[in-house]
């Protein structure tokens, strides 16, 4: 018996996509294996390491913790949607210029926990950008630079909205 | 890594929710959240036959003050209730409570009446419910009930919830004008589960303290409740002997021991975070 699929139809990156999965398919699965958005990163699967972080209608969310069936109608932002390699979102720039990177493979979580933070928070303290970053692990351990990264994204944001 | 397969309904109403739970009997779980259960159903500790998938119930996703109380609904997400000014105002508790579960991106999906109904022994919200005297709204069919915290938890993940309910709100009391509350816990890693936690509320009237109480969280199957006010009761707010009420409290829990803290640890953050919270509390009262 092949299981009963649902139609999901969301809008990823402003781009409306839809396909057919079962109900079980997670959000993180759906945006990869479905969409063939594979920059969203899966690691845990159980909500524990972050770096399937995506933003659900602009809040950042676990992909890992979303049935794809539950969030049809909405609205998603992966990393592939924050920005390109010509026009970079600051907080990509900041994690370039301030090496907020290893491996990368925690990369795409922090990016999107990290942007949506910055807009409601656009000046933390170096404390506040520790905890902001606090449910996502780097097991290269890069956080002295992922939290400069995300210092310094707040100040790339200010110098671009004063040009 | 995956869950097994399941059927699923979205409903979009509470009338259709509850026909569907009342069809699906025991092979129903609802979905609210999904922050606890979706990490059960990845790693298949859990296979229910029928998912009632409740975030189209836009209906119960609200926060509301209701004569000195606050009451939640069903789909209101912690975030939503953490930043809620009015709700604060009325139960600070809330607040400081969410601070503590899990992390903000979390807390942005995670609903507070699912973690009630979840019915985590290590759950912030569960000791919450159980400190302000609060209850739960539950519903099924055409029948409604209210369930006062202290019925409501039956055991570690275990509520009193039967097949075909449906927890619609919890109901938050506020504490005596004079009170201060707080939230302590000691955890592994920043957003873990504690190892041991509680709430704490100090009533003070004219300087003095009238009454200590707390709600633990990790030391017993259930939220445990205890009233310290023996230990304090008559001193001043500022300078009452917050170690002797620890250690009152102390006494009577009865941990276990799991891999990350042994019984006699525990016992011992007992004693320590009870003094911290009561003191920190008491100010906040006094203030």
């Amino acid at each position: 018996m092949s299981e009963q699929r649902h139609d999901v139809r969301l809008t990823v990156n402003g781009v409306t996509r839809e396909a057919a999965v079962p109900a079980r398919r997670l959000l993180s699965d759906f945006l990869r294996h479905d969409l063939g958005l594979t920059g969203t990163h899966v690691g845990c699967e159980h909500g524990v390491c972050g770096a399937c972080t995506v933003l659900l209608d602009g809040e950042p969310v676990r992909s890992c913790l979303l049935l794809a069936v539950t969030v049809d109608g909405h609205q998603v932002t992966t990393v592939e949607g924050l920005g390109t390699v010509e026009d970079m979102h600051p907080v990509q720039q900041a994690f370039r210029e301030c090496h907020g990177l290893q491996c990368g493979f925690c990369t795409p979580g922090f990016l999107t926990t990290v942007a949506a933070y910055l807009d409601e928070n656009p000046d933390p303290t170096e404390a506040e950008a520790r905890e902001a970053v606090s449910g996502n692990l780097c097991r290269c351990t890069g956080y002295q630079n992922i939290v400069a990264s995300v210092l310094r994204a707040a100040e790339i944001t200010r110098e671009r909205d004063a040009r | 890594m995956k869950p097994s397969p399941f059927a699923w309904s979205a409903p979009t109403s509470l009338d259709e929710a509850l026909t569907v739970l009342t069809r699906v009997g025991g092979d129903g779980k609802v979905l609210a959240g999904g922050q606890s259960l979706l990490p059960i159903l990845n790693m298949r500790l859990a296979a229910p036959g029928h998912l009632v998938d409740i975030n189209r119930l836009t209906e119960l996703a609200y926060v509301r003050v209701v004569d000195g109380s606050v009451v939640v609904g069903a789909l209101a997400r912690h975030a939503a209730v953490e930043r809620d000014d009015p709700a604060y105002g009325v139960q600070p508790l809330l607040r400081q409570a969410l601070q503590l579960v899990a992390h903000p991106v979390i807390r942005n999906r995670g609903t507070t009446v699912g973690s009630i109904a979840h019915a985590d022994p290590s759950g912030e919200m569960t000791a919450v419910l159980a400190l302000t005297g609060g209850s739960v709204q539950v519903a099924s069919g055409d029948s409604r009930r209210d369930v006062a915290a202290a019925d409501f938890f039956a055991g570690p993940l275990e509520s009193c919830l039967v097949p075909g309910e449906l927890a619609v709100s919890a109901t938050f009391p506020s504490f005596a004008p004079g009170s201060g509350t707080t939230f302590v816990e000691v955890a592994r890693r920043h957003g873990d589960y504690a190892v041991c936690g509680l709430a704490a509320v100090v009533t003070v009237a004219d300087g003095v303290v009238t009454s200590a109480r707390a709600a633990y969280v990790s030391v017993a199957p259930t939220p445990l409740v205890l009233d310290l006010t023996d230990a304090v009761a008559g001193a001043e707010a500022g300078g009452a002997d917050w170690a002797a009420a620890g250690d009152l409290a102390g006494e009577q829990v009865d941990p276990e021991p799991d891999i990350h803290a042994s019984a006699d640890y525990r016992r011992h953050l007992v004693r320590v975070l009870t003094a911290r919270a009561l003191a920190e509390a008491a100010g906040r009262a006094a203030a």
